[in-house]
């Protein structure tokens, strides 16, 4: 008898099974709180060496003695640190939920997302009738990124097989002591991703597709840490345009990236995290620290799309370390309703001729608060360093408020940099010029923080920049007035 | 015994010396447990981040310096603006000398605020206009607290002053280490118009520190122009707040130019309270060795369709250190605004720094804000030009420099200052070059 594809639908059914999560639940979830004994507990529950587990209690213990930052531009309920569970087994799938189950809201924003049927039970934790795609894809990925030499795993899987590379490098460019949250997330982080990129070698593909794949169950502590070794060049995407709606009130990740001599890294992220509802109430606080170091002739260069998230504090950094190492940052933040965001970078050049490049685009709409905060500072011995910063903020709406701190720094005289930025509002005669030619208000707005938004969106993926495009326009729907 | 405590301890002995019955006695006790409970400023305040006052505070200031040190004319005479007529207030060691003042109350009243805060005929003024927008801050509250000499400069409804006001303080040295805390008010009612210079000079290596409060209210349709002009000794520390309040239609503008001193600390914060109202706030910078000069500005846009301009020029050498924080903040009423900040850098020596930080924050949606910030060197290629035409390098590094900082410099009204400072810059530079441009 052929094999027919109802044959593999029926494999692929009890490989999910097989597959499928089986742990019992029960035993996973750890009490509330947070003390040394917990801290010990995820290292064992992750059976992790004792160098690991020495080196998540220095941190906490670290963590225990500081105090939440004030400074940023937000206002919101603390989270009380000792009713939160710090460690919990990924979600099963329940068997008996289907799509008719999630929020037709929800579902109506995945249709404009274009996002497939799978892909979104995938995101609810549907089970999947058909996950051909997805398995086979992964496989392959598995079989060229093998070959070229290519580590990708979850980092506690890394620790166990690749020590030498996480203790190398694990806390060296953001350090368990960095800030209040860097210090939680080195204490508890669940799990997250490891990518080595061996000499050489250029990763053939976006790291970022079989991430969406791999994420699922990744905790609100995520550590991610991606290490391209001399002359190699990676891409990394990580997020999804897909509305999240995560239970984790706090999430508090650390991204440590590694460019050595001549290596670059190309890190996107589009994130879109539960922004609370309407009314304010609800959503997910983002407090992530992301830092990359750039040895001799590297470039690391950030990209971000931010609509998500009731509060976002965040600000991808570059060491630019090595002589004539490039760091980039270009970002869009999007605001509506009560979001909070106050977000931008740093840019610490330390070597000689290296370069930066600052391009950050926030949009603030309804009773939305929009912050950029940047540091460019060009140490003593940083000969013939250049900046070019240029944040531009749009206004819609009469509730919302922008704000620019930036901070520039310069003890080198042959530093050169610019700073600009701008603050406007969408002009009635652009809307007037789109209502003219047959375009409805709503759309010309959407065509507008488009164009306002493109330097931006130009740098993503493109399969991402397109997708990333469609979630402006939703961000901002209905905030036209 | 620490600088906060002896001026804590001496303020009771200051107060006994006043008039009990003074409109400010009590403004005075409150200031001082303010500033009790404040302490000077530090680097973990935010708006300090970049200016340590430590150093400056060591000294074992003498807080009442001891009398008056007779000067004559002829000594101090290149400090005034002799080519130009002047009312003069001038101040030695903090003590009015009226023999080099020159003071009126023909229509205006350009006087001292001992008096204005000792006679009962300025009661009314004082009650309504003293220690009003100076906000609850502790060097403003250690300033009100000893707050007894300065400039009173009142120029009432429909009026113009006929010739600019120059205030002037003198230090003398006589004290190993002088601590001044003048304190200033301008008042210009309905469509009055006044220009001011203001100066601190010391004429001692002693270490001197000022920390001077200025009050400017500008009513309907006034217009102040105000230049601060801070070229001191190598020792000398000047800290100076100003604070400007302005009604509708007003234009108010404050230059400061920075070419001395070892820190200088400028808080100007403009509040705008009513409609069309224009702001200016302008700067330049020339420092070297180890100077620090900080330029903290703010421009609160509280009502709609005004304006503000800042530009704020600096050039650093050797291990001088320069700040600009600079901040726009405009409300959500504040709709049509325009606003402008600039700040341009130029560092000549690898050791000096520049620290800038230009905010803004702004919650009205139909308003025009932008701000530039930049740090560079001169343009090799303007410089090549001009040596190739037999211009020295050192001039035309001048040239250059002086071209640079002509956009604020051009925005000075009164000639007779603008050919000062030219000069003065000029000497900074190190040439004799005339820029007759």
């Amino acid at each position: 008898m052929a094999y027919t594809e109802d044959d593999l639908r029926e494999e692929l059914k009890t490989k999910e099974y097989e597959y499928g999560f089986y742990t019992d639940i029960e035993s996973d979830t750890f009490p509330i709180g947070l003390n040394e004994d917990i801290v010990r507990a995820i290292s064992k529950k992750k059976e992790e060496p004792e160098w690991m587990t020495e080196w998540r209690l220095e941190a906490y213990r670290a963590w225990e003695q500081m105090e939440e930052p004030e400074w940023a531009n937000v206002h919101y309920e603390k989270p009380d640190f000792q009713a939160i569970a710090y460690y919990s087994a990924p979600v099963a799938v329940d068997p008996n939920k289907t799509l008719d189950d999630v929020d037709p809201d929800l579902l109506a924003m995945y249709k404009k997302l274009g996002i497939s049927v799978d892909e979104q039970k995938k995101m609810n934790n549907i089970a999947m009738d058909i996950v051909v795609d997805s398995v086979s894809v992964a496989t392959t990925f598995k079989d060229t990124l093998a070959k070229k030499g290519i580590i990708f795993m979850p980092i506690s899987e890394a620790i166990q097989e690749h020590p030498e590379l996480v203790k190398k490098y694990i806390g060296s460019v953001v350090p368990r002591k960095d800030n209040f949250y860097a210090a939680l997330n080195s204490a508890v982080f669940s799990d997250g991703s490891f990518c080595y990129i061996p000499k050489g070698v250029r990763c053939p593909m976006e790291l970022s597709t079989y991430f969406r794949i791999n994420q699922a169950g990744t905790g609100q502590f995520e550590r991610t840490l991606v290490i391209a070794d001399e002359g190699s060049y990676v891409s990394y995407l990580e997020g999804c345009t897909a509305p999240s709606r995560d239970e984790n009130q706090l999430h508090a990740a650390v991204v440590e990236l590694i460019a050595l001599d001549d290596a670059e890294i190309k890190y996107s992220t589009v994130q879109n995290w539960f922004p609370g509802n309407a009314e304010g109430k609800g959503g997910v606080y983002n407090f992530v620290t992301k830092r990359g170091i750039c040895e001799k002739n590297a470039k690391i260069s950030w990209t971000q799309v931010e609509t998500g998230s009731a509060v976002t504090w965040k600000y991808p950094s570059c060491v630019l370390k090595g002589d004539n190492s490039i760091g980039e940052f270009y970002s869009i933040a999007v605001t509506n309703n009560y979001q909070q965001a106050d977000t931008g970078t740093k840019m610490i050049h330390l070597g000689k001729n290296t370069k930066s490049t600052i391009i950050s685009k926030g949009i603030s709409a309804g009773k939305s608060q929009n912050s950029y905060r940047g540091l460019v500072q060009i140490g003593g011995r940083a000969e013939n360093a250049r900046n070019f910063s240029q944040c531009d903020s749009l206004l819609m709406g009469n509730d919302c408020g922008a704000h620019t701190f930036p901070y520039i720094e310069a003890k080198n005289k042959t530093a050169q940099i610019e700073h600009e930025a701008t603050t406007s509002k969408i002009g009635e005669d652009q809307i007037f010029y789109c209502n003219q030619r047959g375009i409805d208000t709503e759309k010309a707005i959407a065509l507008i923080v488009n164009g306002f938004s493109k330097e931006v969106l130009n740098k993503l993926p493109m399969e991402f920049a397109v997708e990333a495009q469609k979630l402006l326009e939703i961000s901002l729907e209905g905030s036209v007035g | 015994m620490s600088l906060k405590d002896k001026l804590v301890s001496s303020h009771i002995v200051f107060q006994e010396s006043l008039d009990p019955d003074s409109p400010i006695y009590d403004v005075r006790n409150e200031a001082i447990k303010h500033f009790e409970e404040a302490g000077f400023p530090t680097k973990k305040d935010e708006a300090w981040k970049y200016t340590s006052l430590n150093k400056i505070i060591k000294p074992d200031y003498s807080i009442f310096p001891n009398g008056e040190a007779g000067l004559d004319y002829k000594d101090v005479k290149r400090y005034f603006l002799h080519s130009l007529d002047t009312y003069k207030i001038v101040f030695i060691d903090g003590v009015f000398s009226s023999h080099l003042s020159e003071t009126t109350h023909a229509g205006i009243d350009v006087c001292t605020m001992r008096s204005a805060l000792t006679k009962s005929k300025y009661k009314a003024v004082i009650d309504v206009y003293f220690n009003k927008i100076a906000p609850k801050e502790s060097l403003i509250s250690l300033n009100t607290a000893f707050a007894k000499e300065g400039a009173y400069i009142n120029i009432p409804k429909n009026k113009v002053a006929d010739k600019p006001i120059e205030i002037i303080h003198f230090s003398t040295g006589n004290e190993a280490a002088t601590m001044l805390q003048p304190r200033n008010l301008v008042v210009a009612g309905e469509n009055a118009e006044v220009q001011i210079i203001e100066r601190h000079q010391s004429l001692t290596e002693n270490p001197v520190l000022t920390n001077s409060v200025t009050e400017i209210f500008a009513d309907k349709r006034a217009n102040v122009d105000y230049y601060k002009i801070q070229n001191d000794t190598p020792e000398a520390s000047l800290i100076d707040n100003t604070y400007v309040d302005q009604y509708d239609d007003t234009i108010v503008s404050v230059h400061t130019f920075s070419l001395g001193g070892k820190l200088t600390r400028n808080n100007l914060n403009f509040y705008q309270k009513g409609e069309h109202i224009d702001s200016i706030l302008k700067g330049v910078t020339i420092i070297g060795e180890k100077q620090h000069v900080d330029h903290n500005t703010l421009v609160h846009h509280a009502q709609p369709n005004c304006e503000s301009h800042q530009d704020y020029k600096g050039i650093y050498d050797d291990n001088s250190t320069g700040v600009f924080n600079g901040k726009v903040y405009v409300d959500k009423i504040a709709q049509k605004t325009n606003a402008y900040q600039s700040n341009n850098n130029i560092l000549v020596d690898d050791k000096a720094t520049i620290n800038s930080k230009p905010q803004l924050e702004i919650f009205a949606d139909d308003v025009r804000c932008s701000h530039g910030c930049t740090i560079g060197q001169l343009d090799e290629s303007a410089l090549f030009y001009l040596r190739s035409r037999g211009i020295p390098k050192k001039e035309a590094r001048a040239l250059l420099m002086y071209a640079f900082a002509n956009t604020v410099l051009e925005s000075v009204k009164i000639p007779q200052l603008k050919e000062r400072i030219t000069k003065q810059i000029a000497n900074k530079l190190g040439v004799n070059v005339g820029f007759a441009l």
